[in-house]
C-alpha cells in the first residue's frame, strides 16, 4: 500500500479554497493553482470536494501513457510529474486520458499543467502546500498509519472503477468505513447509488 | 508607482509570467495579478538568500502562526506555513495571501491632505499634514470644548497601539470621546463574561476543544470566519464528540453537525432559555456545582420555567423536539463546551444572548474543566486584546473602569497627570457618529477602521462624517472612510512593526517586524507620539517604538484582572504565546479559567443573570416580512479594505450576493432588490436550500451600493452598545439590473492598470463563491 501521500476527505472540506491559494504560492506551480474545487450538490448543500492529481499506479499514469512526446515522467516513488516544458507539445492527449480530469492546458503557453505533489517540497520531506495549510485536514499528507493514528477507525480507498477498468492510485480517499476495500465507481468513492449497492 | 510605469504583473524583462488565461477566468473576476496579486518578481526573488521571519496572521482572532519570506533585499515576498501551537501549519486563504498587501501598489506612501472635502487630495509633507491636523484639533477644541474632538481606534492594531490610542485621547486630546471598532465585534460577549465571571475573556484554550465530548457552536460560520478552528472541531469529532450548530443557514460546519438548529434570526435567547428549561425539567442540572459556585440560580430557574420548548419552538421557528435533543446531548455529555460569535452577539440583546449560553454551561456544570467551558470566536486579530488596555470608551488600561475613583487614581499616577485632568466615560462608536450628525463632535481622528463599510445604516454614517468639520484617518490603503477625510496618514502594515495581539483564547502572541516600511510611511506609534508632542503633551509620549510602549502597558496592567505584568517580549518569543492573567515573569499564564471554582468577582462566585427574550428592534410587517441577516465570506476580512485589493481573494469572491430560499421563485443570478427601512440595493440571487425561507443573507464586506450595511439597522444593545447587524426586517423583489461593485479607492497616481480590469458586474462566478450551494433550476 501507499507510503507518504495525500489523503482526501471530502466530508471535512469547508470549501475555503485555502488549498487553491496555497497551491498558487508553491514554487513548483508559480502562480497557477493545480487544485480544482468542486461543489457537489449545488443548491442543496454547501458540500465541496478538492481534486488533486491521484498519481495513478495501476495502470500507471494514463496521462503519461498516452503522451506522444514522452513529456510526463513518473518518478521512482510514484509521483507523476508535470509535463516537461521542453518536450510538451500542448496536444491535450493527457487531458483526455486522465480519468479524474486533472491535467489542464495553459492555452496561452500551450503547455500542460498538473499537480506534481509539490515535488520540490515532498522530495525534501515537506508536505505539499495544499495539505499543509488545509484548515480542516480534508487534505492530509502522511502515511496511512499517521492518518489512522489521528483519526481512529478511518477507512480509505485507493482503487476506483471506470466501466471495466479499475484504476488504483497513489493518492487515497477517505470513505465510509463499511464501503471500503472495493473499487469505487465513477472516480468517486461512492459504492451506493440511490440506496442500491452497486458493488 | 506612477501612471506611466508598466502594470504590476505585465510582462517585463525576464521569463514571461504565466498569466491567468482570460478565456478560462471566471466571468466577472479580474485577473488576479492585475488586481494586485502575487508580486510580479515573485519567482525571481533571490530565494537562496531568503530569511523566514516568524510572525502571525494579521487578520482574524485565531492568530495563526506564519513565516514571512523575506528576500536578500529585505523585502517580504511570500509566506510559508509555520508549525505554531495555535494552527499547526494551517492557514486560510486570507492568511496565505496576506503578505501581498505589504508591497502592494495601492499602499499609501505620503500623507494626503486637502482643506475641504470639495478639493482633491494632494500629497503633503509630514510636517504640513501634522501641523494642519494639530491646528484643526486646537481650533475645534478651543471653540467647542475638548470633548468636541473624538478618536476612533481599531482592534486590528497591536495592543501597544490600542493602549496609546486610549492614552492619546485622554492625555493629549483630553477628550472623553474615544472608542474603537471592536465595539462592532465581540463586546456583547465581553459584557456577558464580565457580568457572570468578572473577567472578560474566553474560559478555555482552543486545545480544550480536542478534549470535549460535545461542542455547541452558536451563531458562528466557523468554516468561513474562523477556518483554522475547524481542525480542532474535527479533532474532537475524531474522538467521537458530538457537534451542535445554531445558525439560520446551513453553513459548512452546520452541514456536518449532529444537530443543526436553523432558528430564526433574533430568537437566540428564547432558544437557550428553552434548552435550560428542559435541563431543569429533566433533572439534568448540576445542582451541587450551582449551590457551591453560583448565585442567582433560583431566579434563572424561575425565568426559564416560562420557556417550555413548545413556546420557544414557535418563537424560533424550529421543532420543539430539537430543543429537547440539544438539552439532552449538551447536558448529558461528560465535558461540553459552547463557542459563540457575532451571530448571537450582534443583537439589541447581544449581552443577554451570551448570558443565556453562560447560564446553560454553568447549570450543566460544564465550566472550568479541561474540555468544558465557553469561548468567544473573535472577529478581528486583536478583538480580545484591543479593548483590554483602554481604547474602549469606558475602560482604562488593565480593564480598569474609568468611573471607578480608585482605578482613575492608579492610572493618573502611572501617566503622571492630575486626576482632574482625566476625562470621564465617553460614548460608543455608533453613538459618536450620531453625535457627529448632531454637531456635538466636530472633529475626528480614525485609526485603522473603515466605518463607511462596517457601521450599520450607511446614510447616517455618511451624514455624520460629512457634518464633521475635520476628519483625519490613519491607514495603509485608502479606505472608503479615508477617502472622505481631510488628512490621511500613511502608516505601517503588521509586517513592518512589532507588537502583541491577544487571540480568541486570550493568548498573547508576538508579531515580528519582517521589513522596513516603504519610504514615507511611519508607524501609528510614531504618528500618535508626534501629534502629542505638537499638542504639547510630548513628555507623556516619549516612546521610540512598541517595546517601550509595551513596558508601560505591562506596568499599567499590573495587579488588575487583565494582568500582563509577567509577559515580556522575550518570554513571548520563547513560548509562542502566554495567556493572561500573568502576574509575574515566572508565572506560566492562565490558559484555562476557574479551575479552582473561583471567578474574578470579589465573592468568587459565578453571577447567573436572568434573561427574558424580546423581539428584535426592527418590527416585521406585511411590507417587511423577512429577516435580513449578514455575515462574512472566507475570502474577505471585515470592511474589505485590505482583502478587496488582493487578487486571489477578489477572484475567489468578487462581489456580494443575496442568499434566498428557492420558495421565493428566483433563479440563480437574478437581480434581486433587497429593501429595508433604511434603503434598498440590488444583488444577484444565490438560490439555495441552505437558508430559512423567511431569511435572506448578504455578506457585508463591500461599500455602497453593494453594502449590506446600507440596509442594516443602527439599533444598539443597551449594555454593550453593539449594533443589531444580524437581524432587521426586509422584503425582496425582482429588479432590472444588479448594482455594480465599486473599485476600492486609491491615492492619486496609484492604480496604473484600470484598463486591464474586467468589469465586475456579472452576476456570479460559475461556481458558487466559497462553497455556498446554488440552485440551478430552469
Ligand atoms: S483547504 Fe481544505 S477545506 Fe479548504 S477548500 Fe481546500 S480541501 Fe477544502
Ligand atoms: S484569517 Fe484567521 S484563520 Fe485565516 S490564516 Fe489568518 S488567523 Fe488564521
Amino acid at each position: 500500500m501507499m507510503g507518504r501521500t495525500i489523503f482526501i476527505d471530502p466530508g471535512r472540506c469547508i470549501g475555503c479554497q485555502a488549498c487553491v491559494s496555497a497551491c498558487r504560492e508553491c514554487d513548483s506551480h508559480r502562480g497557477k493553482s493545480m487544485i480544482h474545487l468542486d461543489y457537489t450538490e449545488p443548491g442543496m448543500s454547501v458540500a465541496s470536494l478538492p481534486t488533486v492529481c491521484m498519481h495513478c499506479e495501476d495502470p500507471v499514469a494514463p496521462c503519461a501513457e498516452v503522451c506522444p512526446a514522452d513529456a510526463i515522467l513518473v518518478t521512482a516513488d510514484g509521483v507523476v510529474q508535470q509535463a516537461d516544458t521542453t518536450r510538451c507539445i500542448g496536444c491535450s492527449n493527457c487531458v483526455n486520458a486522465c480519468p479524474f480530469g486533472v491535467p489542464k492546458i495553459d492555452l496561452q503557453a500551450k503547455l500542460q499543467l498538473k499537480c506534481n505533489l509539490c515535488y520540490d517540497r515532498t522530495a525534501y520531506g515537506l508536505a505539499p502546500m495544499c495539505a499543509t495549510v488545509c484548515p480542516t485536514g480534508a487534505l492530509f499528507y502522511g502515511t496511512l498509519e499517521e492518518l489512522q493514528a489521528e483519526r481512529p477507525g478511518v477507512q480509505v480507498a485507493d482503487s476506483f472503477v471506470f466501466g471495466d477498468v479499475v484504476v488504483s492510485t497513489g493518492v487515497a480517499m477517505v470513505v465510509p468505513a463499511e464501503k471500503v476495500q472495493w473499487p469505487v465507481p465513477g472516480g468517486l468513492p461512492v459504492v451506493e447509488i440511490n440506496g442500491v449497492d452497486v458493488r | 508607482m506612477t501612471a506611466t510605469e508598466p502594470a504590476r504583473g505585465a510582462s517585463g524583462p525576464g521569463p514571461v509570467p504565466v498569466s491567468l488565461d482570460p478565456s478560462i477566468a471566471p466571468p466577472g473576476t479580474r485577473n488576479f495579478r492585475d488586481a494586485g496579486g502575487i508580486p510580479a518578481d515573485r519567482w525571481h526573488a533571490d530565494q537562496n538568500g531568503e530569511t523566514l521571519v516568524p510572525t502571525h496572521c494579521c487578520f482574524c482572532g485565531v492568530q495563526c502562526g506564519m513565516y514571512l519570506r523575506v528576500d536578500k533585499g529585505g523585502k517580504v515576498f511570500g509566506v510559508e506555513p509555520r508549525n505554531h501551537d495555535i494552527n499547526r501549519m494551517r492557514l486560510c486563504p486570507k492568511g496565505i495571501n496576506a503578505y501581498q498587501q505589504v508591497n502592494h501598489p495601492d499602499r499609501l506612501t505620503a500623507p494626503l491632505m486637502r482643506r475641504s472635502r470639495d478639493e482633491e487630495f494632494r500629497e503633503a509633507s509630514w510636517d504640513e499634514a501634522l501641523d494642519f491636523t494639530v491646528s484643526e484639533i486646537r481650533r475645534i477644541q478651543d471653540r467647542y470644548g475638548k470633548d468636541a474632538f473624538g478618536l476612533l481606534g481599531g482592534a486590528s492594531l497591536f495592543s501597544e497601539k490600542t493602549y496609546l490610542v486610549g492614552k492619546f485621547a485622554r492625555v493629549a486630546l483630553q477628550t472623553k470621546h474615544v472608542d474603537y471598532n471592536g465595539r462592532l465585534c465581540m463586546v456583547s460577549a465581553a459584557g456577558a463574561n464580565k457580568l457572570a465571571f468578572g473577567i472578560d475573556r474566553a474560559g478555555n484554550p482552543f486545545s480544550d476543544i480536542l478534549l470535549s465530548d460535545c461542542l455547541l457552536i452558536a451563531g458562528s460560520n466557523v468554516g468561513e470566519c474562523f477556518p483554522v478552528m475547524t481542525q480542532y472541531l474535527w479533532g474532537a469529532r475524531d474522538r467521537g464528540a458530538s457537534l451542535i450548530v445554531i445558525d439560520p443557514r446551513e453553513t459548512a460546519i452546520a452541514r456536518t453537525a449532529d444537530i443543526h438548529v436553523a432558528l430564526k434570526p433574533g430568537t437566540d435567547a428564547a432558544f437557550f432559555n428553552a434548552v435550560l428549561h428542559v435541563v431543569v425539567a429533566e433533572g439534568l442540572a448540576d445542582e451541587a456545582y450551582l449551590a457551591a459556585h453560583a448565585t442567582g440560580w433560583d431566579e434563572v430557574k424561575e425565568t426559564v420555567a416560562g420557556y417550555p420548548p413548545a413556546r420557544a419552538a414557535e418563537i424560533c421557528g424550529v421543532p420543539a423536539g430539537q430543543i429537547v435533543q440539544v438539552a439532552r446531548v449538551f447536558a448529558g455529555a461528560d465535558r461540553a463546551m459552547a463557542w459563540h460569535a457575532r451571530g448571537i452577539e450582534h443583537h439589541s440583546q447581544g449581552v443577554e444572548n451570551c448570558l443565556t449560553v453562560i447560564n446553560l454551561c454553568v447549570a450543566t456544570g460544564h465550566i472550568g474543566k479541561p474540555g468544558a467551558g465557553y469561548g468567544t470566536i473573535t472577529g478581528q486579530g486583536n478583538g480580545q486584546g484591543g479593548r483590554e488596555h483602554g481604547q474602549k470608551s469606558d475602560l482604562l488600561p488593565g480593564g480598569r473602569s474609568i468611573t471607578n475613583p480608585e482605578h482613575r487614581r492608579q492610572i493618573c499616577e502611572i501617566w503622571g497627570i492630575e486626576e482632574s485632568e482625566l476625562p470621564g466615560a465617553g460614548t460608543s462608536m455608533m453613538e459618536m457618529v450620531w453625535q457627529m450628525q448632531r454637531g456635538e463632535i466636530r472633529g475626528l481622528i480614525g485609526i485603522c477602521n473603515n466605518p463607511f463599510v462596517s457601521l450599520p445604516n450607511y446614510a447616517v454614517v455618511k451624514e455624520g462624517y460629512d457634518t464633521a468639520e475635520f476628519h483625519a484617518q490613519f491607514d495603509f490603503f485608502l479606505s472608503e472612510t479615508a477617502a472622505n477625510a481631510h488628512v490621511v496618514f500613511p502608516v505601517t502594515t503588521w509586517a513592518e512593526d512589532e507588537g502583541v495581539m491577544a487571540n480568541a483564547e486570550a493568548r498573547v502572541v508576538k508579531h515580528n517586524k519582517a521589513q522596513e516600511p516603504p519610504a514615507g510611511v511611519r508607524t501609528d506609534t510614531w504618528v500618535m507620539c508626534e501629534l502629542a508632542r505638537r499638542l504639547g503633551a510630548g513628555r507623556h509620549f516619549d516612546f521610540p517604538g512598541s517595546r517601550e510602549v509595551f513596558e508601560e502597558l505591562r506596568i499599567a496592567s499590573a495587579g488588575t484582572v487583565n494582568d500582563y505584568y509577567g509577559i515580556t517580549y522575550d518570554r513571548l518569543e520563547e513560548t509562542g504565546g502566554i495567556a493572561w492573567p500573568c502576574p509575574a515573569t515566572d508565572h506560566p499564564g492562565t490558559p484555562r479559567l476557574f479551575e479552582d471554582g473561583r471567578t474574578y468577582h470579589p465573592d468568587g462566585k459565578i453571577h447567573l443573570q436572568v434573561v427574558e427574550w424580546h423581539p428584535p428592534m426592527d418590527p416585521y410587517t406585511e411590507e417587511y416580512p423577512l429577516s435580513l441577516t449578514t455575515g462574512r465570506t472566507v475570502a474577505h476580512f471585515l470592511s474589505g479594505n485590505q482583502t478587496r485589493r488582493l487578487g486571489a481573494l477578489v477572484e475567489q469572491t468578487p462581489r456580494p450576493w443575496v442568499e434566498v430560499h428557492p420558495s421565493h421563485g428566483f433563479r440563480n443570478g437574478d437581480p434581486v432588490r433587497v429593501v429595508t427601512r433604511r434603503g434598498s440595493e440590488v444583488f444577484p440571487a444565490l438560490v439555495t436550500e441552505a437558508i430559512r425561507p423567511d431569511t435572506v443573507f448578504i455578506p457585508y464586506h463591500w461599500p455602497v451600493p453593494t453594502a449590506a450595511n446600507a440596509l442594516t439597522i443602527d439599533a444598539l444593545d443597551p449594555r454593550s452598545k453593539i449594533p443589531e447587524y444580524k437581524v432587521c426586517a426586509a422584503r425582496i423583489e425582482a429588479a432590472e439590473r444588479i448594482d455594480e461593485v465599486p473599485e476600492p479607492p486609491t491615492a492619486p497616481g496609484h492604480r496604473a492598470y484600470p484598463e486591464t480590469q474586467v468589469s465586475r458586474t456579472d452576476p456570479l462566478p460559475p461556481t458558487a463563491p466559497q462553497g455556498r450551494g446554488t440552485a440551478e433550476r430552469s
